[in-house]
């Protein structure tokens, strides 16, 4: 079978994602050349840190393009936190920047509120708005583990499968066609991130 | 909304698990951390924080062992701390799957290395353990050094402190009532909760679960224990069916918090 690529492109600790598709039972790999997307029938774009050094990163090693392929031809590919931004169209964080552009969304800084902490830290609360098979034994309102202060702000309301309130409502999972994005960290969110990325290994 | 969190602390001396009581550590818990963690994880808790109370600096290369083992079985955050005073160090923890680095004595003696670890690894990686002691006069003072070496800062000052050094985050814990059963130091909790605007875990004295609920209305966004959890089979999850009744917004698991009668 060939493998679930976990891409490795310098932005943060991959260990954590590895880590969970070990305790799934899935095998998983690091994918650290472009070359090597193509041998995968599914790939997770993770990371944590700031957008346009992972847009660089991306872009350097030919990655985007060969990522770019790989959705073309309809393979899954699922954005975790960092990657979940990625996967947009533009982000404002410190500038413009250009996206890989799969999902039409804007991503933004948390508008200022009395009271509100920004990085939005800690556990909350996924509520369902339009069913999906990603989320195939999830419950609406489980919790999972988020860290960031950047949101993704979808165009298309119907790309916004599940939605967060933290000052304001967000997407905190998106879907479309074969390309899905999670803004929390399934593999820091216990049984319920456990369940996500099992969907996600098994999505025909 | 962002739920409450429920802490549970591992101390580890020469890689075994220890019950803390102000600071010393004579009771061997757990022989290997990670029977600790895969309990933990079946019972809901919300994070971990391991840290290393070995006396000497050599026992660091052991402690990031430890941290990797336990990372693997860890599928929820997981904070680690001791004897981190240098980036090499404090990189290897990170990849060694660590989520967040607890700096205590750093903040006093390598400020430096503070602000630059939390400018390339981001604020939400730094958190702050402040301790504090109380002197004859009952006045709280903060201590570094695992407890042993008093700054003449308030809990409040020493606070906005490592907040302009980068933390995002503070871990308060008591020397007086580390193990001593009476629940947490409330008045230096509020006293940091008023000072600045970044999440604070209490801990230190945990004996009941209405300790915890304590911590929470003092305004702890987090609630810290460790020996407690140890010694009760099912810990967490009652200690967290215990707040869900109390009214407290807490993750709840798979089929954990069928409301129950906790001990309280």
């Amino acid at each position: 079978m060939p493998p679930l690529g976990v891409i490795d492109y310098g932005m943060g600790n991959l260990r954590s994602v590895l880590n969970a598709f070990e305790e799934i039972g899935h095998e998983a790999e690091l994918v650290t050349e472009a070359d090597a997307v193509a041998g995968c029938d599914r790939v997770v774009i993770p990371g944590v840190g700031a957008f346009s050094q992972a847009m660089a990163n991306l872009r350097r090693s030919a990655m985007d393009e060969a990522l770019d392929r790989h959705v073309a031809a309809g393979k899954p590919l699922l954005g975790i936190c960092l990657g979940m931004q990625l996967i947009c169209r533009e982000s404002g964080e410190d500038g413009t920047h250009e996206g890989l552009g799969w999902i039409d969304a804007q991503v933004r800084h948390f508008p200022p509120a009395e009271g509100l902490k920004v990085p939005h830290m800690g556990w909350n609360a996924i509520e369902i708005v339009h069913d999906n098979l990603l989320l195939r034994d999830v419950a609406s309102g489980a919790d999972v583990y988020f860290v960031h202060s950047y949101y993704v702000d979808c165009t298309e309301q119907t790309d916004a499968v599940c939605d967060t309130e933290h000052g304001i409502r967000f997407a905190s999972v998106v879907a479309r066609e074969n390309v899905f994005g999670m803004q929390f960290h399934p593999e820091k969110s216990q049984s319920v991130g456990m369940q996500l990325l099992r969907n996600f290994a098994t999505l025909q | 909304m962002l739920k409450k969190r429920l802490v549970a602390v591992l101390i580890l001396r020469d890689g075994q698990v220890v019950q803390s009581i102000k600071f010393k550590h004579t009771n061997v818990i757990h022989a290997d951390p990670v029977h600790a963690m895969e309990a933990f994880n079946k019972w809901s808790v919300d994070e971990i924080v391991l840290l290393n109370v070995s006396r000497e600096e050599e026992s660091r290369a052991a402690f990031a062992e430890a941290v990797e083992r336990v990372s693997k079985h860890c599928f929820v955050p997981l904070a680690v701390g001791g004897w981190i005073t240098e980036a090499d160090y404090a990189r290897e923890l990170l990849t060694k799957g660590a989520d967040k680095l607890v700096l205590n004595t750093a903040f006093a003696d390598h400020p430096g290395f503070v602000e630059a670890a939390s400018k390339r690894f981001g604020k939400q990686c730094i958190v702050a353990s402040i301790d504090v002691k109380r002197d004859d006069a009952g006045v709280a003072q903060v201590a570094v050094d695992r407890g042993r070496r008093l700054l003449e800062e308030t809990p409040a000052a020493w606070a906005q402190q490592v907040r302009a050094l980068g933390a995002g985050e503070i871990l308060f814990n008591s020397v007086d009532h580390d193990g001593a059963r009476k629940g947490y130091d409330l008045e230096s909790v509020k006293a940091i909760v008023e000072a600045v605007d970044l999440p604070v875990i209490a801990f230190g004295g945990v004996f009941t679960w209405s300790h915890l609920l304590a911590g929470i209305k003092a305004g702890a966004e987090a609630v810290a224990a460790a020996n407690i959890f140890h010694y009760t089979e099912q810990a967490t999850r009652k200690a967290k069916t215990f707040l869900a009744n109390a009214g407290v917004p807490v993750r709840s698991e798979g089929q954990s918090l069928a409301p129950v009668r906790a001990a309280g």
